[in-house]
């Protein structure tokens, strides 16, 4: 039946355009003009169109960034995330400075040199001094860019340490995480996939002596203030562990190893306390409220970032950063390999 | 060389008389304006499947919960009660990465308008290789076919995203569509890598052999160039991407270890050891970046012969416009790395390709400023090809300065895979080569189809497309700053994404309404070919050498001989000439200054 609908509606339809289209066809034939041809009203209509875009762009972008970057993730959490977030700025904002000044010639010329009928444009086929200066001048504001960020990404990669970092290995499979303490000896013990073997999720090797204090748990808590060592893992595809609170990202290869090493410098108590927070957590609740949904309260995530299967959107861990009393009386009551497998 | 090659065809062109029947016309056609159209109706057809697509995955995003009955009807079993399933989900962002990428921005694109306008304009009869160009088309066509059945198989069409990293892509058992579709995509993959080549070579060798009398490299249009750096770009870098896929074939089908290393997957130990999925990043990107370009500079080509014709101006800074083409090209290869930076890959590389990478704005912001510069002082002529390319600078600005960042290893670092990402590449690549593909279409319609578009719906498409195009990509600069990743199939798990569900919303319903205003678009071209008024022989009034051509076709392009070049194609309002258009073929007077 409604099959039978639709291909009415579709007949009636295709018939309507078919009738507007001779109307159309009668009405260009007795006016006898050229329709492709482009006349000066078009040229004027036109004109005045490509202004009032262009207007319209740049007032939709301040309103945009006006109503909207309050959902930006709030202050990083981590130590060369400030550092990162830095860099973002001073590169956000010369683009952003740039877009404002070419944007608009480009639509002002548009509408200003729009054609007329007998007038002739200006025959002005190059200046080498003008190429010079649009090509030296971003050659120069690039290279400030290029050298600034080497050097951030050295620094990420660099930390200046006092301490020796913690070593904690993340373990990705479809989809879940999981994490394992290196323990008291800060070693991790060596792994494979082909020892898993029942209780023994993540095929630790447990004839390597340093595995024996290994602790494996399903939650990721850090002392705030230590620098953190990660060592990556994959099970089966791919993965890519996203800390964004953290600036931090790295992908998890099966058949290899990967690292990345930060600070985090907020606990999440303190992060809850934060006045952006609060009020982004707030504009949430009134959602969730209205949804019908439970009550949200503010964490830090880890999450997948590298398509992984069906279930890929789902694939999270809940990650607290607490104080180092905390996360020690924490650690203590995990168990650890040898207590475990 | 070349005269030889054009006498011998003017020659074969008076002897013996081609009867063209319906098949050798209009099906296994070797004459280059032909295939140039089959490339071009391939194309929109694949185009359509890829923009629906993206429809029907925004309605998810939009409303992750919702029943629509509508998607029951078009997924099937893939969208029980009309829920969408997470597998079809990301089986549709694939394939419309693919399909869009490929068969649209690549075949779409470079194989229509280089076919239908390498011989014309540089004054050939032909291409090099009529046959080699046919066989270019049946590969593409060929793969296309297989793309689209690959969408009818059991466990679906691949799923992996348009990357297809394996091992998610070499193994069936982590998700459906990386059983028999996965075969396919690698099947259709070959197929048009193969006829890609054929057509690139066959542009390469006709340029440099095939030009007319007169017509110097550096009187060539800069659609040429655009084309003819295109097919270099081609020729060198989509051989690696075959290896890469002939390898991920292996790893799937004969139990090789390319890729694969210390794999349990669904339970199942794999016997696999000593390959790196790192190794198919490096080979896919080292044709990855550089298919951006060849995406997106013939559409730079295009969009230059189109400004400067409309603004009756000399493109300005011609000489500067070829070589940040060159230096685009070349930087092309040596940037791959950027799309690696999280691999794991040796943070030192990270550096190296940082630095490669930013240097591309250089060449990029020299093009920008010249088209400015074009316009300045102009007499513009807003043709819809006009607007379409005056569209393409401005999404090529705002999405190429959002690559500043995304090229800077540390700030990649926390938006890489985000929608942040998204919102540039789509604006970037995606809006300005459609832009330019359909600057081209509206531009050389005439000469393909010998009737005229019509204006008013070109204007109403242009508007229609240039505002949802923003509305679209826009707001995900501020999803993906949220955090939000792309390829999720919902955002519901995660309540601190609850606030950007409002902005989906919006993405979705101008998702909606551009696809739908390609419909107009789609209703101007069939019904100009049958209806629309037939084209005088130069309707926008220029320079170069196709508006020479008789508005019949005819095997050969001209009628006797083929006309000699005497200037650049840019003599647009030349003091001393009465018109405000000085064709390449119209004879110097004494002393006339000027190439």
């Amino acid at each position: 039946m409604t099959g039978l609908l639709l291909a009415i509606v579709l007949f009636l339809l295709v018939l309507a355009t078919a009738q507007i289209v001779r109307i159309y066809e009668l009405a260009t034939k007795a006016s006898k003009r050229d329709e492709y041809v482009v006349t000066n009203k078009d040229n004027n209509n036109q004109g005045r169109l490509m202004l009032v875009f262009g207007i319209g762009l740049l007032s939709s972008f301040v309103w945009m960034v006006n109503a909207w970057s309050p959902i930006f993730l709030p202050k990083p959490s981590s130590l060369h995330g400030v550092e990162i977030d830095m860099l973002w700025d001073i590169s956000m904002g010369l683009i952003v400075v740039v877009f404002f000044i070419v944007q608009p010639i480009l639509f002002f010329f548009a509408y200003k040199y729009r054609g007329k009928e007998g007038q002739k444009a200006t025959y002005y086929e190059h200046n080498n001094k003008l190429e010079f200066i649009w090509t030296i001048v971003p050659a120069i504001v690039l290279a400030v860019l290029i050298v600034y960020g080497m050097t951030t990404w050295s620094n990420v990669w660099n930390p200046d340490n006092d301490e020796e970092p913690i070593v904690i290995e993340l373990y990705a499979q479809q989809f879940k995480w999981i994490a394992r303490y290196s323990g008291d000896d800060n070693t991790l013990g060596n792994a494979n996939v082909r020892l898993i073997k029942g209780v023994n999720i993540i095929g630790v090797d447990t004839l390597d002596a340093t595995s024996s204090d290994d602790i494996i748990t399903s939650e990721l808590h850090l002392p705030v203030g230590r620098p953190i060592k990660f060592m990556f893992r994959s099970q089966d595809v791919i993965h890519s562990a996203y800390m964004p609170h953290f600036r931090a990202q790295m992908n998890c290869v099966p058949g290899a190893q990967t690292s990345f090493q930060f600070t985090p410098t907020i606990t999440t108590e303190e992060i809850r306390m934060d006045p952006d927070v609060i009020k982004k957590v707030e504009r949430i609740n009134k959602i969730r409220l209205e949804a019908g949904k439970e009550f949200y309260e503010y964490d830090y995530l880890l999450l997948c970032n590298k398509v992984c299967g069906s279930a890929h959107y789902n694939m999270q861990m809940p990650l607290i950063v607490e104080t180092e009393a905390e996360y020690a009386q924490w650690l203590s009551e995990q168990k650890t390999v040898k207590e475990s497998i | 060389m070349a005269k030889e090659i054009n006498e011998e065809a003017i020659s074969h062109d008076d002897q013996e008389h081609h009867v063209e029947n319906f098949w050798t016309k209009y099906v296994f056609s070797m004459d280059h304006k032909m295939i140039g159209k089959q490339f071009l109706v391939t194309g929109m057809v694949m185009g359509v499947l890829g923009v629906f697509m993206s429809m029907l995955f925004r309605l998810q995003l939009a409303w992750p919960n919702e029943k629509f009955v509508i998607l029951e009807s078009i997924l099937g079993k893939w969208a029980p009660e009309g829920q969408m399933d997470p597998n079809i989900y990301l089986a549709l962002v694939t394939i419309h990465g693919t399909i869009m990428v490929f068969f649209v921005l690549t075949a779409g694109l470079s194989g229509t308008f280089s076919n239908l306008l390498i011989p014309l304009q540089i004054g050939a009869r032909d291409m090099a290789s009529g046959f080699l160009n046919m066989l270019s088309y049946w590969f593409f066509a060929a793969s296309s076919v297989v793309m689209v059945v690959s969408l009818f198989v059991e466990t679906g069409p691949a799923s992996g995203g348009w990357t297809v990293y394996p091992p998610l892509s070499a193994l069936p058992q982590a998700m459906p569509g990386s059983g028999a579709g996965m075969t396919l995509w690698l099947v259709s993959m070959t197929l048009f890598i193969a006829g890609s080549l054929l057509g690139s070579l066959n542009y390469i060798v006709t340029i440099i052999n095939l030009r007319t009398k007169g017509m110097s490299m550096d009187r060539l249009p800069l659609t040429i160039w655009a084309f003819f750096v295109t097919a270099i770009l081609g020729v060198l870098s989509f051989p690696v991407l075959l290896s890469a896929a002939l390898l991920l074939m292996f790893d799937r089908l004969l139990g090789t270890s390319f890729y694969l290393s210390d794999i349990m997957v669904a339970g199942e130990l794999l016997h696999n050891e000593g390959g790196s999925p790192v190794l198919y990043e490096h080979l896919f990107w080292f044709l990855g970046h550089p298919e951006v370009y060849i995406i997106l500079l013939p559409a730079l080509g295009i969009t230059s012969e189109v400004i400067a014709t409309n603004s009756r101006k000399p493109i300005f800074g011609y000489r500067a416009m070829i070589g940040s083409i060159l230096a685009i090209a070349f930087l092309s290869f040596i940037v791959w790395g950027h799309h690696m930076f999280i691999t794991g890959m040796n943070p030192f590389l990270g550096s190296v390709f940082t630095f490669t990478t930013l240097l591309i704005a250089i060449p990029s912001a020299v093009k920008a400023f010249n088209y400015i510069t074009t316009l300045w002082k102009g007499n513009i002529q807003f043709t819809p090809a006009m607007l379409f390319s005056i569209g393409l600078v401005s999404t090529f600005v705002a999405g190429g300065l959002t690559g500043i960042i995304l090229g800077d290893s540390a700030l990649d670092i926390n938006v890489h895979d985000t929608y942040f990402v998204v919102a540039h590449f789509h604006i970037v690549m995606g809006l300005s080569a459609i832009f330019g593909m359909f600057a081209g279409v509206y531009h050389w319609f005439p000469k393909m189809y010998r009737r005229m578009m019509n204006k008013t719906m070109g204007y109403l498409h242009f508007w229609l497309t240039f505002i949802s195009a923003y509305g679209v990509f826009f707001p995900m600069h501020f999803t993906g700053l949220a955090g939000l990743p792309r390829r999720y199939y919902s955002n519901a798990e995660f309540p601190m994404f609850d606030e950007i569900q409002d902005i989906n919303v919006i993405i979705t319903i101008f998702a909606i309404f551009g696809g739908l205003a390609q419909l107009i678009f789609l209703f101007n071209f069939f019904y100009s070919m049958w209806r629309g008024p037939v084209a005088p022989k130069n309707p926008w009034r220029s320079n170069t050498l196709e508006w020479t051509t008789p508005v019949e076709h005819i095997h050969g392009n001209w009628k006797g001989e083929i006309p000699t070049v005497y200037r650049w194609p840019y003599d647009y309002s030349k003091p001393g000439h009465d018109d405000d258009f000085v064709p390449q073929s119209t004879p110097r007077f004494k002393n006339e200054p000027g190439h």
